[in-house]
């Protein structure tokens, strides 16, 4: 049977703030065990919480990124569970009235078409410790540090038909929240985790089949394998005539399947009901307005606007975008160049080739932007070639100084003087005189291809010192003869 | 010593005419006496107690300190004490040290005040006789035979009987008013917010509110300059600023106008209870009150309103007790839900066992709307009668109980005609207004407290009209004779 | 609103508490009879009536983004049942 994946995502954002939710416990990945807790955190007896400002303004600051209806009334609800690294017995959690309502992404794929997916809503809930499974005398040991620890949790709606369109939706929220300044968008270390909900029906069937939750995945590509291999299972279970039973999945990496999660097989009520301890949040329209006032340029603006105001393509506009550190990497390069194609051709390619090699993010890059900017305005000038500025970048790579400087010191300065560019190629024309007779009697078109052999004996002569946008006229003039 | 004010002991320990240390030791001496019959503490913090006692000394030699400096208190075991046991009734707490203090005791203890020690109480303050103290539990001072009330009937017991001078209780539903009624001493349970919640062991947060119990009007209102006010580790605390509460004591009642509620003077109210009621609030007209019938239409329905928000409340707060961080685990738990089920089934007494499950029940899925949110809507009903009855007079009046104490063990059986009991206070809580209860009389030689209401806020005016009636009666001056002994 | 024992069970289980089959039957009583009491509620016609959670109604008061509190773990640990290596123990923990 033909059939139709359909999937909705979960995204857990851990939000940047530097204390907790409701404490003023500092916030940190790989602290010592239980030393960023407090009285809160632990959910010792009498402790109550008191809500982070910076919070409620990052997650209003997404809700406007996705535009989406901001919750004026906000309540905190308790989600009432038992699990060791829930200290208080309950998340505080948010139900009836979350703090962002309904809105929306476009999603550029591949295929350049763009997907608008729905977002149910995203609202704010304090994250849970860790249990680490060492072996303590064949206990497990608790960590509360990261419990309390501020999450904006993203619900999609269910629009979602393939693994590659959830990847690019978790991308595009990646980037946004990024942009934002409101998550380190550090997956490794669990800064964004994805909770998918996937189903099957027959193509052409309205109603949604039963679906499963694979929990916490933490990769662009862990989801996008994960959701292979759940809709391999579940389509191997429905050809059979079976049916899938609504449940809760692990994903396991290492053996690229997914299972079935034993601590979650107990049928849950989580009795929500709104926090006693916790009042409703109440925002004026001027703080909601504000904030927007205040919004950074977002990914798909800052693509639109490369398009118009560079001339970039849609493709290039989007890589150059999709992250802020590449955005501005690129804009603080074009300022030396002026020259946006060549920059981005630049920065797409060479610079990003390296950076992948190095395994480096363009923040991290050894050469600056302006430092790389300055290499592009030496291809400008004619100061070096293409091929050249490519070793010259190396070298910058390496530490070894200024593109100039390297230009200077080892003696890499093109030759412009037409007077030795001439002589240079009639040296060249005279010891090839069999090819010159060739090149001089062949048809117009075949000369073009020809032309090639000797512009890179030039080339080689020069040491690729010869500046290849004089050279070719030259050239073209005294095969002519 | 032992029976007089704190404005009194106040003077005498800034004239040295006793040191707080002596002071102390008179009290650590008549709890180690007469305890042992009571049964009101749980926790005596002797040493504790009297190195503060030196400190206050200390200040006191200097002129510095507060009318609560060197004053012998008593902590309800609820708050939690650095340091010392804070168990809140309960096997669940039993080895619990917290390593913090709460506002409420870090309050008074700036304020100068000792810390004799932790008082008994119905398990996570849920009870209204203090039978359901793992501690055991604490008997009435006037009637060894009868109970205290709950479920701050340790507090209740130890000032009747003159084991502390002062005490901190909490009120849910009338766990301040009704022991200080039964055992003839002054309680105020503030205005919802008046008072921080922060390191108070939480039953039912929106219902939760701690505050004084003394002998007098007066006293409580010395407690209530350390302990009330706006507390920033608490969302639920109030910003409006805090009163004076010394201040207008004796500013005189004449224009005061009292609403009897209708409600409280019906069926079930013992009639001796009732006369004294209206002893009292004829002492009232005679200080210049007029009195006007008024109702509270909805007053039944805040004990099923009552029964359904304050379980709710508790089963979730209550799930922190699971034997992981702190407080009793299970011998040899076979696996993690062993661990939970076992530890709590061993930590928590029956009463509290049930009204988690009372609440688990009434959150579930599809119960939540009928019970929960029914529960929320009437106590709208319920603070709109309030609102609308102190629009038209300035103090509501009736009792705090339908009787006097009754005897021990006589309604442990049937559970539910004991909530009954909590008629005339339950609708407080839900409105979130502040009531006292002040000694109005004895019926069958047993107090009955008077219920004055305010409304939000009124603290200083409630303990004005108080402070008016002890002025011109000694119902409060009255000392079982149990305390005479020692 | 009466419950029977199985009520009860998927109740003690909610609340993570060990029942016995005395204890069941005897919660099975005293629970019914409170809800039996809490049932006067549905008498009343609440219909536009909106529900009152904090009796003052205030709203929620917003705290600085500061780290106020530091590294207190020993004090922390030390009520708890059992540790190791800085974290709380309990009996395994799967998946």
């Amino acid at each position: 049977m033909d059939w139709e994946v359909v999937i909705g995502l979960e995204i857990h954002t851990q939000l940047s703030t530097k204390s907790k939710l409701f404490s003023g416990a500092a916030v940190g990945f790989g602290a010592e065990p239980n030393t960023q807790t407090t009285l809160v955190d632990l959910g010792m007896p009498g402790a109550l919480p008191v809500f982070n400002k910076e919070a409620l303004r990052m997650a209003v600051m997404f809700g406007h990124a996705i535009n989406a209806e901001i919750g004026i009334h906000s309540v905190f609800a308790r989600k009432n569970y038992f699990y060791p690294d829930l200290p208080k017995g309950y998340q505080t959690s948010q139900m009836d009235h979350p703090i962002v309502g309904k809105g929306h992404l476009d999603v550029l794929l591949d295929d350049g078409t763009t997907s608008r997916i729905g977002i149910t809503r995203a609202h704010l809930e304090e994250d849970a410790g860790k249990s680490l499974h060492e072996d303590f005398q064949g206990m497990t040991g608790i960590d509360l540090n990261r419990a309390s620890t501020p999450l904006l949790e993203i619900v999609s709606e269910p629009d979602i038909r393939s693994a590659k369109e959830a990847v690019a939706y978790v991308k595009m929220i990646h980037s946004i929240v990024t942009y934002l300044g409101i998550c380190d968008g550090n997956m490794a270390e669990g800064s964004m985790r994805c909770d998918v909900n996937i189903s099957l029906r027959p193509k052409g069937q309205k109603e949604f089949g039963t679906r499963t939750e694979i929990k916490n995945v933490n990769s662009f590509r862990f989801i996008e394998k994960a959701i292979y291999t759940e809709i391999e299972r579940q389509a191997d279970i429905l050809e059979d005539g079976g049916k899938i039973t609504q449940e809760t999945r692990l994903y396991d990496a290492e053996k690229n399947e997914t299972r079935s999660m034993r601590s979650k097989e107990d049928a849950n009520d989580y009795r929500y009901f709104p926090c006693p301890d916790l009042l409703p949040i109440e925002l004026t329209q001027e703080y909601v307005d504000d904030i927007k006032a205040s919004l950074p340029e977002l990914p798909s603006h800052k693509a639109k606007r490369f398009q118009s105001e560079y001339n970039l393509s849609e493709y290039d506009a989007h890589v150059l975008s999709s992250s802020r550190e590449m955005a501005d990497f690129f804009e603080a390069a074009n300022s030396a160049t002026k020259d946006p194609k060549l920059t981005a051709n630049w920065v797409m390619g060479e610079l990003s080739k390296l950076l992948n090699q190095a395994q480096l993010e363009i923040n991290q890059s050894p050469v600056s932007a302006s430092a790389f900017g300055k290499l592009l305005a030496r291809i400008q000038d004619n100061t070096i070639n293409g091929k050249t500025a490519k070793d010259v970048l190396q070298a910058m790579w390496n530490g070894e100084g200024s593109a100039d400087a390297i230009i200077d010191a080892k003696g890499l300065k093109q030759v412009t003087d037409t007077g030795a560019i001439e002589s240079m190629i009639q040296a060249i024309l005279d010891a090839n005189a069999t090819q010159v007779e060739q090149y001089r009697a062949a048809e117009p078109d075949k000369q073009k291809k020809m032309i090639g052999f000797f512009v890179g004996q030039v080339m080689k002569a020069s040491q690729g010192k010869a500046n290849p946008g004089m050279v070719n006229p030259i050239l073209a003039k005294l095969l002519k003869g | 010593m032992f029976e007089q004010s704190i404005s009194t002991l106040a003077t005498k320990l800034r004239n040295k005419d006793i040191s707080s240390v002596e002071l102390t030791r008179l009290f650590l001496d008549r709890i180690s006496k007469l305890d042992p019959q009571l049964n009101s503490f749980i926790t005596i913090s002797d040493e504790l107690a009297l190195q503060q006692a030196k400190a206050a000394d200390t200040l006191l030699a200097s002129n510095k300190g507060t009318s609560l400096t060197g004053i012998p208190i008593a902590h309800k075991d609820l708050f939690c004490t650095q340091g010392v046991l804070t168990t809140c009734g309960s096997k669940m707490l039993n080895n619990f040290v917290p390593p913090y203090e709460s506002t409420v005791t870090s309050r008074i203890q700036q304020a100068g005040a000792v810390m004799l020690g932790k008082t008994n109480m119905d398990e996570f303050a849920m009870g209204s006789s203090n039978e359901n103290s793992f501690f055991g539990a604490v008997k009435n001072p006037w009637n060894l035979n009868k109970v205290p009330g709950g479920s701050s009937g340790g507090s209740a017991a130890a000032v009747a009987a003159g084991l502390a001078v002062a005490a901190t209780g909490t009120d849910t539903g009338g766990s301040i008013r009704q022991p200080a009624s039964f055992c003839g001493i002054t309680g105020l349970k503030p205005t919802y917010g008046r008072v921080s919640r922060f390191g108070m062991i939480a039953y039912a947060s929106s219902l939760d509110q701690g505050g004084p119990m003394a002998k007098s009007a007066e006293d409580c209102a010395h407690l209530m300059q350390a302990m009330a006010g706006f507390d920033e580790k608490d969302s639920t605390s109030s910003e409006t600023p805090k009163e004076d509460y010394l201040a207008n004591l004796n500013a005189p009642l004449t224009g005061l106008k009292i609403g009897l509620p209708k409600e409280y003077f019906g069926e079930g109210l013992d009639p001796k209870v009732a006369d004294t009621i209206m002893s009292a609030v004829k002492e009232f007209e005679k200080l210049g009150a007029t009195v006007k019938e008024i109702s509270l239409p909805n007053l039944q329905l805040s004990i099923p309103a009552y029964y359904v928000i304050a379980p709710s409340e508790a089963s979730s707060n209550l799930s922190r007790f699971d034997g992981v961080r702190f407080g009793h685990r299970c011998d040899d738990p076979k696996d993690l839900l062993d661990m939970y089920t076992r530890s709590r089934a061993e930590g928590f007494g029956t009463e509290v066992q049930k009204r988690i499950m009372v609440g688990t029940y009434a959150l579930s899925e599809g119960y939540y709307d009928a019970y929960y949110l029914k529960a929320q809507k009437i106590r709208r009903l319920i603070k709109e009668d309030f609102v609308k009855a102190l629009s038209e007079v300035d103090v509501i009046m009736g009792p705090v109980a339908p009787t006097t104490a009754f005897d021990i063990g006589s309604k442990t059986d049937d559970p539910v005609a004991m909530y009954l009991e909590d008629i005339y206070t339950l609708s407080v809580n839900l409105a979130g207004i502040p009531a006292m209860s002040v000694p109005a009389g004895f019926a069958d030689d047993m107090p009955v407290g008077l219920q004055i209401m305010g409304n939000y806020f009124a603290e200083a005016k409630l303990l004005n009209i108080a402070h008016q009636f002890q002025q011109n009666t000694d119902w409060h001056l009255q000392t079982p004779t149990l305390a005479k002994g020692a | 609103m009466s419950i029977n024992k199985q009520d009860v069970q998927k109740i003690a289980h909610l609340a993570r508490l060990a029942l016995t089959e005395e204890d069941a039957a005897q919660y099975q009583q005293s629970l019914s009879s409170v809800l039996a009491l809490v049932e006067q509620m549905q008498s009343v016609n609440t219909d536009g009536i909106e529900p009152l959670g904090n009796p003052l109604e205030m709203t929620q008061r917003l705290r600085e983004d500061v780290v106020t509190e530091g590294n207190r773990r020993d004090e922390f640990l030390a009520n708890a049942p059992q540790t190791e290596a800085g974290l709380f123990l309990v009996p395994q923990v799967i998946d």
